[in-house]
């Protein structure tokens, strides 16, 4: 099972947090804010398994990272769970987003947490895997958006609701880390297997 | 556009969605709380607008913001509106905000029921999508009670994205409403078998899941999970059901067997390393439940250990902290394999990694013999030398620690060397871990009697150099040590070679900088030193000496005396004013120092960790029942309404007791104390009782240490553990170099045969001697304690409430169909009520839910423990039948063509559950039964296994590079008396145990099971003897039975303990008996102070009718080298209902000089130096009509006559007996055909003749 997964940018802000398990706000915040000190003070060319901090289940859970240009992507598992195979889960979830962002970067990651989390639904659900396979996540997430899209398109006059398109380099002056147009695969090795 | 307008010049608020809020935050990072609650006011008169999209959209921008740690909860209804749009967009939306923050106690989850159910049974497939993945974050019971029976519905579904949402969303239907597994299952396992990949997967993916927590109830789906691994390419299913197998194997040894070709035809063919990695662990898990007897046993683990290694040796970092982790799991079962490759493990400790040093430290743990421990704790002190970062530093020193201390000191050869490198950890600065070091030193130095000189000696230059400790105090963890020392140079100040020297240390002014719990040892043991030194100068003329030093203590302790902490103060005053006393009577010439230091007389014995639990609960005695009424209080709380304090009762307990006031409360703590004050058995908390002085009677078990010091204890300043490792090395060296010489000699006399088998090859683990022969102070137990440890599982995991049975409902056999109990509630008209009173009803219901689950649950314990009964009932058998096993081993060997037959057979006997009549239980019995393998790959298994040896009999030479010769008789031949060889040897391993075990009690019956062994090594099976007792007659007559066994007492050379067993044999009750004897002048009755040298003493005890009891007189002895006999009397009265006669019984109690031998290991090296040196005289005897095997006459010999094997070899062996006065005992025991021959050597020669004369008895009885 999948307790917790967690996003957030090489400073520690958050970009989406899904926890699997109820805790409240105050303690997600707390846990979020471990599992940062936990994982950032690792070198780049370390193992990426960690044993869980306290307040996510202390030895029992095992934090399962990968660190992509900007941001860390942390599953947080029990011992029911593939070390390897939650490694390949996250590639595949980081690959999913390159493709439906088209060379995703932090930013869309900021101005685009309700869609991430769509992704991410049609991967795992209550904590547990539901799809692997990218394509199949792909023509599920576009099947949904497309009618999303008709429906906006009926009702676009009436909605407030702007395109989604942003654009980003518009804002460029006021960021205050590195560089968040970085695509995330720039410095990834694509990995072994799946 | 014209609405635009309008909009914008209203109010541009509603124009701001989730980007622009994000937008803003950035752009406010000044004062970003300040902004973002001015947006939720914005988001607050949003969410009042009518305007669905407005709403959504508001709760859009919630997400976000709960995302960011805000709580909007209380938006909770609002989230619910927009879940129930119509639009998939904002339904979206809702279901993701609700996800995000809904759970189990937000209440207006009450109100989705209907919506969500509407949802799941859309036409839209999305809809329905979108509802499931909601719902698995926030599904509660209720919601699962009401929407399982649509869920189930939804497995069925037409479309395989709906099916594989509905599939995986039961695992949390099931937690939440365990009551739905039941009927829910049949339909699960279908989905196994479903068409498209991704509901099979989730099915997988669920029933792993279940199983995970309740094996047993899942082995029946074995053969479908068998046929999914083998015809499954989707290797996350293949990883899934894999390590469902290794969940499942432990319960199931023929599974395991089966499973082993196909994994490792995986492991061969496939690219995966995460499949490989899987399948490698599962095989692992495999091997550890089979017990051997598996042909490829070896190849499976040398397969295993290989590919780990290559992981290891991987460059990625990934692979190598999983190829250790894996490693550390063959290593609890197998670790001789593993230890061929601690190059690799060390190697790792140098790795830039961290978590990679720590899984290998977790790996050395287990890889440390006595031979290497030296090696690598050295390698470790350098690692801590270099280590930046306290984290490591300190996971580093627990890891020596573990290392060091794990099993009772048991790779220890050198204490010396312990200390020294403990002392050498105190010097780590910043530690943490200072306390561990202080609690190391506490235990070696009052467990290891041998090592306290040299202990004294450092502790006391630590005192000394206190200063170098606590250079940064306080915060310093590591003045922790200083207690340590401080206590140890007080309790054993005897061994120190400057007692005035330390005082002086322990008295400076600097002490007080300490913390108090140290100053207050301090104070104490300044004390006991000072007692030392008054009982040292006891005998000088001249008492400057003490004078000064009494001096010494009045002119430092008022230091202590002003001290803030109240322990320190205490102590302080209360040692001052006796020092003042003191000195007072010695200006008078008074000698004090024989009363000084009895203040701190007596031994102090360490007690187990556990004792205190262990105390088993006398008969009769109900812990729970009230001793008083209960206070009046709560009775008027018991009138209450009945209900409301069942429900309610855990949480009330707590607070009621504060309703009492306070001087209620200082009057019962009051009566407490008094109470405990008088109660004897109640041990106090404070620090300076913790000390458990032993009244001398006490004292018999505690077992003696022996001391030879083949290594010279000299004290140098603070010494480096590095000197004691070559030393360690020369002594080791010049051993071997002896034991060398003496097999050399050896063969010559045998002629040189089958000698090679000891050639020279790396010196094996039993050849090492500690330098100190070391016995270790066993921990005190309570007498009858109970050997069980329970393991406390968690009682709130709600992974429990899912251990049902389900093998019975497949297909709806008929055996046990579902009850209309337990279908699945369908809809109703509880939705309406809902809606009337949504707190009152959920209340109620939930009290309705959890009571039949309670019952349930119990019911289910009951059977479980029931199962685990038979289970062990067959366990035992097993062990039986491997005995006979054993004795095969040959036959086995050769063809192991009736092996799984036999195997079959024992293991369907574990396996069948109590309702083994279920069809489905004797399908998997079959399919496990028939065997896989193809016959001719099991014959090369077959012609494997006779290539390579048994693996545990090559302790030094890996199988791998066994020669592969051609097999012919010869070879095989030497094979089998190499086994013999191994299997005498554990024998004589076992015996030298079962004496040594006698050291520690008296009291020892003949199948003195569940006792602790505290021994060095390991204990292994042994071929059985026929039962033997020491225990004879004493007496007998009608009314009563006396049996009797004597024993030497350990701590006393004088004192003889007899244990009589008292057994009545009549139908009346046996009441006031008294013991007495006429006493010789050699021998007498230990009797209470104050009663005359002839009066009796009483029994202890009543006998009912039938009862035995056992009883202890201890007898003190002057010459023990004669037996002797002393006449006695036991008087009782019989009471009968109606009425009491006194009886007598006379008896003769029969002291053989056998009873005051004492069993003393010794090794082969000491005992041939005692038979070198001259000292001893000469006996020997002769036994004719021997037919006993050889062992069970050395069995006999140890056992009766107290005597230990210190070397066997063919149908010659050595043996060694010490008395209770120290006379050294050696027999030297040969048999040919029927005669066996004793030669005997002891420093008494009247003693060895009696002790001849009473072997020779027993043999003539038998």
């Amino acid at each position: 099972m999948i307790k917790a997964i967690l996003i957030f940018n090489n400073h520690g802000k958050p970009r989406l947090s899904k926890f699997y398990e109820h805790y409240s706000e105050d303690t997600e915040q707390q846990i979020i804010r471990e599992t940062f000190h936990l994982v950032s003070k690792r070198d780049e060319n370390v193992c990426n398994f960690l044993e869980g901090g306290m307040l996510i289940g202390g030895s029992d859970y095992k934090l399962i990272y990968r660190h992509y240009a900007t941001l860390y992507f942390v599953f947080c598992v029990d011992s029911s769970e593939s070390e390897l195979g939650i490694l390949d889960l996250i590639q595949v979830f980081v690959e999913t987003l390159d493709k439906c962002f088209e060379n995703v970067c932090e930013l869309d990651l900021i101005f685009h947490v309700d869609k991430v989390h769509n992704i991410l639904a049609e991967m795992v659900m209550g904590g547990m895997v539901l799809e692997t396979n990218m394509n199949e996540i792909i023509m599920q997430v576009d099947a949904q958006n497309k009618m999303e899209k008709s429906e906006i398109k009926t009702r676009h006059i009436l909605s407030c609701i702007p395109q989604y398109k942003i654009q980003y380099h518009s804002h460029h002056s006021c960021h205050y880390y590195g560089d968040l147009t970085v695509p995330l695969f720039q410095c990834t090795s694509r990995i072994r297997d799946h | 556009m014209a609405l635009k307008i309008v909009k914008g010049s209203i109010d541009r608020m509603f124009d701001k969605n989730l980007q622009d809020l994000v937008r803003g935050i950035r752009n406010h990072k000044e004062d970003e709380a300040k902004y973002i609650s001015t947006c939720i006011d914005e988001i607050k008169q949003e969410l009042k607008q009518d305007n669905i999209a407005v709403k959504a959209n508001a709760v859009c921008k919630l997400t976000y913001l709960q995302m960011l740690g805000y709580d909007v909860s209380w938006a909770a209804f609002n989230i619910v509106e927009v879940m129930s749009s119509s639009k998939f967009t904002y339904k979206r939306i809702g279901y993701l905000a609700a996800s995000q923050c809904f759970h189990e106690s937000t209440d207006v989850i009450m109100l989705t029921t209907n919506q969500i159910r509407k949802d799941l049974s859309s036409p839209n497939q999305y809809d329905t999508g979108v509802a499931l993945t909601g719902l698995s974050c926030f599904v509660t019971p209720d919601l699962a009670r009401d929407l399982a029976n649509d869920i189930m519905t939804l497995m069925s579904h037409t479309k395989p994205y709906i099916r594989k949402k509905a599939v995986l969303i039961m695992y949390k239907v099931f937690l939440k409403y365990p009551e739905s597994l039941r009927p829910a299952f049949p339909r699960l396992k279908e989905k196994l078998e479903d068409p498209d990949p991704g509901v099979q997967s989730a099915a997988v993916n669920v029933i792993c899941e279940l199983a995970r927590r309740n094996p047993k109830n899942y082995l029946s789906l074995a053969p479908l999970f068998f046929k999914l691994m083998t015809s499954s390419t989707n290797n996350w299913v293949l990883i899934k059901i894999i390590k469902l197998f290794g969940a499942l194997t432990p319960l199931e040894p023929r599974l395991g067997k089966k499973l082993i070709e196909p994994l490792t035809n995986l492991i061969h063919s496939t690219s995966a390393m995460s499949l490989l990695y899987e399948c490698v662990n599962t095989v692992i898990a495999v091997l550890i439940s089979l017990s051997s007897g598996m042909p490829n046993h070896s190849a499976s683990i040398q397969l295993c250990v290989q590919k780990l290694r290559i992981l290891i040796e991987d460059s990625d970092q990934n692979l190598k902290y999983l190829g250790l982790l894996a490693m550390s799991k063959i290593l609890k079962t197998h670790p001789k394999s593993v230890q061929s490759h601690k190059d690799l493990i060390l190697q790792c400790l140098d790795d830039k990694d961290e978590s990679i040093r720590l899984r290998a430290l977790d790996l050395l743990y287990g890889m440390v013999s006595k031979k290497n421990l030296m090696e690598i704790v050295k390698k470790l002190m350098l690692h801590v030398d270099k280590a930046e970062g306290t984290t490591y530093r300190d996971e580093l020193l627990t890891k020596i620690i573990d290392i060091c201390s794990q099993s009772n000191y048991q790779y220890i050869t050198n204490f010396e060397w312990y200390i020294s490198i403990l002392v050498e950890l105190t010097r780590l600065e910043g530690t943490r871990h200072g306390h561990l070091i202080a609690s190391q030193m506490l235990d070696v130095a009052i467990r290891v009697k041998a090592i306290r000189v040299f202990a004294v000696a450092q502790m006391a230059t630590l005192l000394d150099n206190a200063h170098l400790l606590t250079g940064n105090m306080q915060r310093n963890g590591i003045c922790e040590v200083l207690y340590a020392a401080a206590w140890i140079c007080g309790e054993f100040s005897e061994h120190l070679e400057n007692p005035m020297q330390t005082l002086e240390a322990m008295l400076r002014p600097k002490v007080a900088t300490l913390p108090g719990h140290i100053q207050a040892v301090y104070v104490q043991n300044a004390a006991k030193l000072f007692a030392t030194v008054l009982k040292n100068q006891e005998g000088n003329t001249d008492s400057t000496t003490a004078q000064e030093t009494s001096q010494l203590m009045i002119e430092r302790l008022p230091l202590f005396v002003q001290s803030a902490n109240l322990e320190v103060q205490e102590r302080a005053s209360c040692i001052l004013q006796l020092v003042k006393y003191i000195q007072k009577l010695q200006q008078k010439d008074i000698e004090v120092a024989e009363e000084v230091s009895a203040l701190f007389a007596g031994e102090l014995n360490p007690v187990a960790p556990k004792a205190q639990k262990k105390v088993p609960v006398p008969e009769g005695l109900d812990l729970d029942a009230w001793i008083n009424e209960p206070p009046s209080e709560s009775e008027s709380e018991d009138e209450q309404p009945k209900a409301i304090f069942s429900k309610e009762e855990p949480k009330h307990s707590r607070p009621r007791h504060t309703e009492v006031d306070e001087k209620e409360l200082a009057r019962r703590r009051e009566a407490r104390k008094q109470e405990q004050a008088n109660n004897p058995f109640y041990i106090k908390a404070s620090p300076s009782s913790q000390k458990v002085y032993q009244e001398t009677a006490g004292v018999e078990h505690i077992p003696v240490v022996q001391i030879d010091l083949s290594v010279p204890l000299k004290v140098p300043g603070l010494p480096m553990s590095d000197q004691y490792v070559k030393l360690e090395e020369e002594r080791r060296q010049k051993e071997r170099a002896e034991k060398k010489k003496k097999e050399k000699k050896k063969r010559k006399e045998k002629r040189s045969g089958r000698g090679k088998k000891h050639d020279s090859g790396p010196e094996s683990e039993e050849d090492i001697t500690p330098a100190h022969m070391v016995d270790i102070v066993t921990e005190e137990m309570p007498e009858n304690a109970l050997p069980s440890d329970d393991d406390d599982k968690d009682p709130n995991d709600p992974h429990k409430a899912l251990d049902i049975d389900l093998d019975n409902l497949v297909e709806a056999a008929g055996r046990r169909p579902l009850a209309d109990s337990e279908k699945l509630p369908v809809r109703s008209h509880r939705a309406a009520e809902v809606v009337k009173s949504p707190t009152e009803d959920g209340e109620m219901e939930s009290v309705a839910s959890q009571e039949p689950k309670k019952k349930n649950s119990k019911e289910k314990k009951e059977k479980k423990k029931d199962k685990d009964r038979e289970r062990k009932k067959s366990k035992d058998e097993k062990k039986k039948k491997k005995h006979k096993h054993e004795e095969k081993e040959e036959d086995l060997l050769r063809g192991q063509a009736d092996e799984p037959v036999v195997q079959s057979e024992e293991t369907s006997e574990v396996v069948a559950p109590p309702t083994s009549t279920s069809a489905e239980v004797s399908d998997l019995d079959f399919w496990l039964s028939t065997a896989p393998v193809p016959s001719n790959t099991q014959e090369a298994a077959t012609v494997a296994a006779e290539a390579a040896p048994v693996p545990e009999a090559a302790s030094g030479t890996a199988p791998a590079s066994e020669p592969d010769e051609p097999k012919d008789t010869e070879m095989e031949e030497t094979k089998s008396s190499k086994h013999k060889k191994k299997k005498q040897k554990k024998e004589k391993e076992e015996k030298e145990k079962k004496k040594k075990k006698k050291h520690h009690h008296h009291h020892h019956h003949s199948d003195g099971g569940g006792e602790e062994s505290v021994q060095n090594g390991t204990v292994e099976e042994e071929e059985p003897l026929p039962p033997m007792s020491n225990y004879c007659l004493l007496a007998e007559n009608s009314y009563i039975k006396m049996v009797c066994d004597i024993q030497g007492n350990l701590q006393d050379g004088s004192q003889v303990v007899v244990s009589v067993i008292f057994e009545n044999k009549c139908d009346s009750f046996l009441k006031s008996m008294e013991f007495n004897v006429l006493d010789s002048l050699n021998c007498k009755l230990q009797r209470p102070e104050g009663s005359g040298p002839h009066d009796g003493l009483t029994v202890p005890f009543q006998l009912p009718p039938g009862v035995s009891n056992e009883a202890r007189f201890v007898f003190t002895v002057q010459s023990i080298v004669m037996p002797q006999k002393l006449k006695g009397t036991l008087t009782f009265i019989v009471k009968n209902e109606d009425s009491s006669t006194h009886e007598k019984l006379d008896f003769k109690l029969h002291f053989t000089c056998t009873s005051y031998l004492i069993t003393t290991p010794c090794y082969s090296d000491a005992f041939a130096k005692l038979l070198e040196s001259g000292d001893l005289n000469g006996s020997s005897v002769r036994l004719e009509g021997i037919n006993m095997p050889f062992h069970h006459l050395l069995a006999r010999i140890c056992f009766h006559h107290h005597f230990s094997v210190v070397e066997r070899i063919d149908s010659c062996a050595s043996m060694y007996s010490r008395s209770i006065q120290g006379h050294h005992v050696c027999l030297l025991v040969k048999t040919s055909g029927q005669t066996v021959s004793i030669d005997a050597k002891c420093d008494e020669p009247t003693l060895l003749g009696n002790v001849l004369d009473e072997i020779k008895q027993t043999f003539s009885q038998c």
